[in-house]
């Protein structure tokens, strides 16, 4: 078979793009892994336990992370610490993450503490049920599926929303399912005052 | 601090480095192939004919042919003959089902996208519209508007564009055209079924990853059964030198896998690692499969339409591997601020700012090839589409250099003006780019022409008006949000609420692309069936023109494209 010139660049355009490609890879994919493999976690911090991680779950299936990051960021950056969203977080912080959720839009605030400053269980389930109850203007979407509409006297064991009086209609209780209490364990987890040993983060 | 300005110097003068390497071998012939691989895309004595099955009349294709005779041709002779419009109409035919099922079930995924795109705008504004519903709230509506744009639209649009390039690039008929359709249905069902997924809640939970792994299956062996095709019809080639488009899509059809396979590994990836091989997937698949694709397709278009061959053919390939190695290391920039080790930010910005380098070479060869013929524009719509998202391809790609500097990203980071970015990009660019193609492809591919020539221009000016609302108003939205954030004496209300009237303006720009969207995809289903009036044939790759009048020549009669 005669070699044309176009022979050549096939090869050389295969082997070109994978080199290439495995330097990114390398780069960007492999080293952090091995930077990050031995992380071990940080004393203060508490693995998930079975409620938290469904509710974890409930957090992806629900879309929570398009507007809700969980990365506080330096004071020498951005005033989140000022904010209230904690200290700067660092990778040991997420060794319990899979998979991790440190999204990209804070068109809601940063959840990374939410638990120190809103330690609550019933104004999370109020506030799911209807942000615009506790947050004028919000633009955070209702959940109203996590919740049950029931006549009547409570049942034990049910959880009912304490809804601020503007938003309770009469003669009709909000129930939580169990995804919405199992989302707001999550969300009270989410809670990492403790203290770290700064890892140096460059500027 | 050190540590960090170390990298940063290192990697740029290593980049800086290698670039020159390159430039050297490429001066002293190391990668074949000079300006002649550039005329490769046309017949022998081609060059200087136009060729635009999107006409609305034939005259008007004769227009735009006068148009190029008048602002600078050769003077050659230029002459397609019988034989060569017989054997470019059979290459054509080669891939005409997988061509037809992709690009079908692109347009299909464009409408459906455009209606979970709108429907998460209004949402933005309005956000106890549709709550009752799990599959209707926000955050499953808009990653199922991302993945139906990204996998449904702009993968599928692209994948028949190359299928159908590939014939024409290599003067061979696609080797496997039934193995090809398997892979785009294969493709299809898994769109479908991950689509299906997210509505349903059970999203993997990473962006642009969204898609559970059973459902990557089909895609993965969708695409591998397109790449068998094309890379069997690589093998039988009949062109003696390899067009950049080719270089193009080839690489990209390389890199997808192995993106997917990383990126889909089980069990290895985790934390901060995750975050940073999240974004390394998804920058790459930006830079490494839908850019390759959109960039693959101008460089086809553009020359072939104007009847003129790219400005540089060496610059487009210093363009191909300056942006391979440079784009592949960008995904850092993606965290910056994020607890991601420092010197890995510091290797992506430095790799977004050398990115300028092929996106000049791109920008300059665009320019040169289509400067001082920029009235043919107003008789081919291929180009008008084309032309435009070429520029905004150059556009989108400045302003992200800017936007992963430090001090401009600590501000638009985390804001919808990223959102406006990525629809400058993904819209601007690659979408308008694949409209203009399918133009040009889809007369080709049916032997059928575009019924009618007004709603070509209703598609072109409800998207570019609409875009432009969205784009602007957003942009201002998202950079107000990111000030009042960064202001601590604001309450982070102020971020919210400083958005609100850019967010009902995005929904208004929304519409009107929407409603493009609806024109172009009726038109492309009337065009299916064959229906509308045809006419005397700018569809036809030969037909009898009247006496041709190249610059400088004398009368000559030929037969065009
Ligand atoms: C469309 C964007 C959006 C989505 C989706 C969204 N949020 Fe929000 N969220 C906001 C906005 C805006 C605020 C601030 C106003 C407020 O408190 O309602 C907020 C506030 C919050 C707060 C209070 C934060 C604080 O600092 O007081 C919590 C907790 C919260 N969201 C949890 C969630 C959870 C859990 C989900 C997913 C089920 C979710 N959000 C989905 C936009 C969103
Ligand atoms: C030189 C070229 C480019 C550079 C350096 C660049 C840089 C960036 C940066 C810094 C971000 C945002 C990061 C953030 O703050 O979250 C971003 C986001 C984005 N860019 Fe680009 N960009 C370039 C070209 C393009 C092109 C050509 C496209 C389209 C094909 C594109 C599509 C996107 C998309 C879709 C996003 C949003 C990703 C997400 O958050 O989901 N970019 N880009
Ligand atoms: C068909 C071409 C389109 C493409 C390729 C496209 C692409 C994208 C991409 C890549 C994103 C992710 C942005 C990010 O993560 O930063 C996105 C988000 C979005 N797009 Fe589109 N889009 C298209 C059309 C539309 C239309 C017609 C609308 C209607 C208004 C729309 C509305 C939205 C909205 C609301 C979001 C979510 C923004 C947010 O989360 O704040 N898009 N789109």
């Amino acid at each position: 078979m005669r070699l044309r010139d176009g022979e050549v660049s096939v090869l050389k355009l295969a082997i070109g793009a994978m080199l290439i490609m495995a330097f990114a890879a390398g780069a960007l994919v492999v080293l952090p892994y091995f930077t990050m493999r031995g992380v071990p976690a940080p004393e203060g911090l508490v693995a998930y336990n079975e409620a938290q991680l469904r509710g974890r779950q409930s957090y992806i299936a629900n879309g929570c992370i398009y507007c809700h990051s969980q990365q506080p960021r330096d004071p020498s950056v951005a005033p989140d610490m000022a904010r209230g969203w904690g200290r700067p977080s660092v990778p040991a912080d997420y060794v319990y993450d899979k998979p991790h959720l440190l999204g990209t839009m804070r068109t809601g605030p940063d959840l990374f503490n939410i638990a120190v400053r809103q330690p609550s269980r019933d104004w999370h389930l109020g506030h799911l049920y209807q942000p615009r109850a506790y947050s004028p203007g919000s633009i955070m979407p209702a959940y109203p599926f996590l919740f049950e509409r029931k006549q009547g006297a409570s049942v034990a064991g049910e959880v009912t929303v304490t809804l601020p009086p503007a938003y309770a209609r009469e003669g009709e209780r909000i129930v939580a399912t169990q995804e919405a209490l199992d989302l707001v364990e999550y969300l009270l987890s989410l809670n990492r005052s403790y203290p770290v040993v700064a890892t140096p983060t460059a500027p | 601090m050190q540590y960090s300005v170390g990298v940063l110097l290192v990697t740029f003068l290593g980049s800086l480095a290698a670039l020159g390497v390159f430039l050297f071998s490429m001066s002293r012939g190391l990668f074949g192939a000079g300006e002649a691989a550039g005329r490769v895309i046309f017949a022998d004595k081609e060059i200087g004919l136009v060729e635009e099955p999107a006409s609305a009349t034939a005259a008007s294709e004769d227009n735009l042919q006068q148009v190029m005779n008048r602002t600078g041709h050769t003077g050659e002779f230029a002459v397609l003959t019988p034989e060569e419009a017989d054997e470019r109409a059979s290459l054509d035919a080669s891939s005409r089902l997988p061509v037809l099922i992709a690009l079908t079930g692109s347009v299909a995924w464009l409408v459906i996208a455009s209606v979970f795109g709108l429907m998460a705008s209004i949402k933005l504004h309005a956000p106890d519209w549709l709550t009752e519903q799990a599959w209707l709230t926000f955050g499953r509506i808009r990653p199922a508007h991302l993945n139906a744009v990204a996998y449904g639209w702009c993968s599928l649009a692209g994948l028949g564009v190359a299928i159908w390039l590939y014939p024409r690039l290599l003067r061979t008929p696609l080797v496997g055209s039934r193995t090809a359709a398997a892979g785009v249905v294969l493709w299809l069902i898994g769109v479908t079924g991950g689509i299906w997924a997210i509505l349903a809640g059970r999203s993997a939970g990473l962006e642009w990853l969204e898609f559970p792994w059973q459902v990557d299956i089909p895609l993965f062996l969708g695409g591998t059964l397109v790449g068998v095709a094309l890379l069997r019809t690589l093998q039988r080639r009949t062109v003696p030198h390899l067009y950049v488009s080719v270089w193009y899509i080839s690489a990209g059809l390389l890199w997808l896998p192995v993106l997917l396979i990383v990126a889909k590994w089980p069990g290895i990836h985790f934390g901060v690692q995750q975050a940073a091989m999240n974004w390394w997937f998804g920058h790459n698949v930006l830079g490494l499969w839908f850019t390759p694709l959109g960039l693959a397709a101008i460089y086809y278009f553009l020359p072939k339409v104007l009847g003129k061959p790219i400005h540089s053919y060496h610059l487009s390939l210093v363009g191909f591997w300056t942006l391979a190695f440079f784009y592949s290391q960008v995904g850092g920039h993606h965290l910056i601020g994020g607890p991601v080790p420092g010197w890995l930010i510091t290797l992506s910005i430095v790799q977004s700012m050398m990115m300028i380098v092929p996106v000049v070479a791109v920008g300059i060869n665009q320019h040169r090839t289509a400067y001082g013929h920029l009235s043919a524009l107003r008789y081919s719509p291929t180009l008008r589409f084309i032309v435009l998202g070429g520029m905004m391809y150059t556009l989108a790609s400045i302003q992200g250099s800017m936007q992963s500097l430090r001090v401009v990203n600590t501000t638009t980071h985390f804001t919808h003006f990223t959102v406006a970015h990525a629809h400058l990009g993904l819209y601007g660019f690659f979408s308008l780019v694949m409209f203009g193609a399918m133009y040009f492809v889809m007369p080709r591919v049916l032997d059928w022409e575009w019924p009618s020539s007004k709603l070509i221009s209703w598609h072109f000016w409800l998207v570019m008006s609409g875009f432009t609302v969205y784009f602007v108003g957003l942009s201002i939205g998202g950079w107000l949000q990111g000030l009042y954030m960064l202001d601590a004496s604001r309450p982070f209300m102020d971020s919210v609420l400083v958005t609100q009237p850019y967010l009902v303006t995005r929904t208004v720009g929304g519409t009107l692309m929407t409603l493009g969207h609806l024109v172009f995809a009726a038109h492309f289903a009337v065009m299916l069936m064959r229906r509308g009036t045809k006419r005397e044939g700018a569809a036809l790759l030969r037909r009898p023109v009247p006496t041709l009048q190249p610059a400088g020549a004398g009368n000559v009669s030929g037969v065009s494209a």
